[in-house]
């Protein structure tokens, strides 16, 4: 099992849950978060004094998939969230040990 | 000079100032997060540009002598008749009362481009709107013979229809107008697939009670003496705005499920708009029809925009537009003259067809020059210096774009970065 996380556009986050229906992924978990890559903040004026923003708002999507589907899903979120702009995002796999599902106690593939 | 008016018409003139931060409100709440202080914005610089329009050529336009019963002359340019008194009250203190019903009206336009409008095109538009669509048709029914001037507007004075308030230049103006900027800068992007619901609706309904409180300068502001007229135009316009709250909701539980906050914000709305053109011609009897019309008729009408597809964000067509024509439309059968010696009896009251067809004429002369003379001005804007941000900007925040701020700072995270700097060379 593998649990990829991916760091898109706020507004791809649809785009991203549609292309993931498709493939039958189960289920995702999703935060707003901030933070900077290339991409860097913008600067907002008030009163005539500049503020550089440093931290852009970003949705973290993170979704736990069998490594059958693995390569499927990345191609899915990267296809869904790309606009070829600089500030796309990133995604990135980890391997995981185990999952449990809380409410019956399974363990493992069979617990997504 | 009478004190008692001229105290009550300045009292009204700012009442309906109000009026215009209330919209603010009223349509900020009903956009996204990421667009609302532009949505703010396009009604506050509406009071900027169309108050000096107003003050320097507009007021004159509309009120000065008329030329063929089409537009005032130039006498009044520049607002300094220090000394000028009509009926007991100085014209310039009817010359504020009357800047606020084009500033509301201009503001009003902007919610049916929410999320999409550059700001200066739009400052720009809607003060080439002042004096292109609001300047006619207000001269045509608001300008009266032997009052500020000699000779008025046509509608008012050749063809005798009934509009208390602005029904016609102010509901049907902003309707009809607001229409044709819908069909000139497109849908907005994600339309309407995407989840596009209000951001704020403690906002909208804050709005909405500081439009309702404002109108009862607006409607029996218009009287423009503290009199009987007055008071009754006051009894219709609550009459009227209860009775389309109560309507309203009745409905939307029955079509929807449940009565909603959003609901019944729009419907106090479409109920005081009904009124508007009545307010001062009918009784109560007519007020409660006038209002249940209004509540239902305008939550149909909000419907069309799906079927038809044009995305009039804000619904100014469904509540503005046809609650407009609603309201002018039973003036011809509910209006009678034992409330207002100044008005005509409608259909029901035993006077014929005449004033339903005067009325009839009215709703189709003002919808027809609005949509008109907005669509060729939002056309020429879009030809010219452009009319809409382009998409990255639509997608990421128009906020950000348009005034470099951000409407709120929930997370300590965003604010992060370094503070206040300035190039002070």
């Amino acid at each position: 099992m593998m649990l990829v996380t991916a760091i898109v556009k706020p507004f791809a986050l649809d785009d991203v849950r549609a292309g993931l229906e498709r493939l039958d992924v189960a289920g995702m978990t999703v935060s707003e978060v901030t933070g900077y890559g290339r991409q860097r903040g913008h600067t907002e004026v008030y009163r005539g004094a500049d503020y550089q923003m440093d931290f852009v708002p970003k949705v973290r999507i993170e979704i736990v998939v069998d490594d059958s589907v693995v390569e499927k899903t990345v191609d899915a979120v990267v296809q869904a969230s790309r606009t070829g702009k600089i500030g796309d995002g990133k995604v990135w796999v980890v391997p995981l040990e185990t999952v449990v599902r809380v409410r019956t106690g399974e363990r493992g593939p069979d617990a997504l | 000079m009478d004190t008692g008016n001229t105290a009550y018409v300045l009292g009204c003139a700012a009442l309906v100032m109000l009026m215009t931060p209330g919209l603010a409100f009223f349509y900020g709440g009903m956009v996204r997060a990421s667009s609302v202080l532009n949505m703010m914005m396009m009604s506050l610089v509406s009071l900027g540009v169309i108050g000096l329009v107003w003050v320097l050529v507009g007021f004159s336009l509309v009120f000065g002598d008329s030329h063929a019963g089409l537009v005032g002359g130039f006498e009044f340019a520049g607002l300094r008749e220090v000394d000028l008194v009509v009926d007991g009250v100085p014209v310039q203190a009817f010359a504020m009362f009357q800047l606020m019903f084009a500033v509301i009206t201009g503001a009003l336009l902007s919610g049916a481009i929410a999320d999409r409008a550059r700001f200066w095109p739009w400052t720009l538009f809607v003060a080439g709107w002042t004096l292109v669509v609001y300047v006619p048709l207000a001269h045509w029914i608001f300008a009266f013979d032997g009052a500020v001037s000699e000779k008025g507007g046509w509608l008012a004075n050749t063809l005798h229809a009934l509009d208390f308030a602005g029904g016609t230049a102010v509901e049907i103006d902003s309707g009809a107008s607001a229409l044709a900027l819908a069909l000139v800068l497109g849908k907005r992007r994600g339309w309407p697939h995407e989840p596009m619901r209000p951001h704020n609706l403690p906002f909208v309904l804050l709005g909405a009670g500081l439009l309702w409180f404002g109108w009862f300068g607006f409607n029996a502001g218009s009287a423009l003496a503290a009199g009987a007229v007055a008071s009754n135009a006051s009894v219709t316009t609550m009459t009227s705005a209860a009775a389309a709250v109560v309507a309203w909701l009745a409905l939307e539980h029955r079509l929807d499920g449940r009565p909603t906050s959003l609901g019944g914000a729009s419907a106090a709305v479409a109920g005081l708009v009904g009124i508007t053109p009545a307010c001062g011609y009918v009784d109560t009897f007519g007020a409660l029809l006038i209002g249940v019309a209004a509540g239902v008729v305008c939550q149909l009408a909000i419907r069309l925009k799906y079927r038809l597809g044009y995305d009039d964000s804000l619904d100014v067509v469904a509540i503005h537009g046809v609650g407009g024509m609603v309201g002018l439309l039973l003036t011809g059968f509910v209006a009678t003259d034992a409330v207002n010696p100044a008005g005509r009896d409608g259909l029901l009251y035993g006077g014929g067809f005449g004033l339903l067809g005067a009325q009839v004429v009215a709703i189709l002369v003002a919808a027809g020059w609005a949509f008109a003379g907005s669509a060729g001005l939002a056309w020429l804007v879009r030809r010219t210096i452009g009319f809409r941000v382009p998409e990255h900007v639509e997608t990421g925040g128009i906020d950000e774009a348009e005034h470099a701020e951000s409407a709120y700072e929930y997370s300590p995270l965003r604010t992060r970065g370094s503070g206040p700097e300035r190039n002070w060379t």
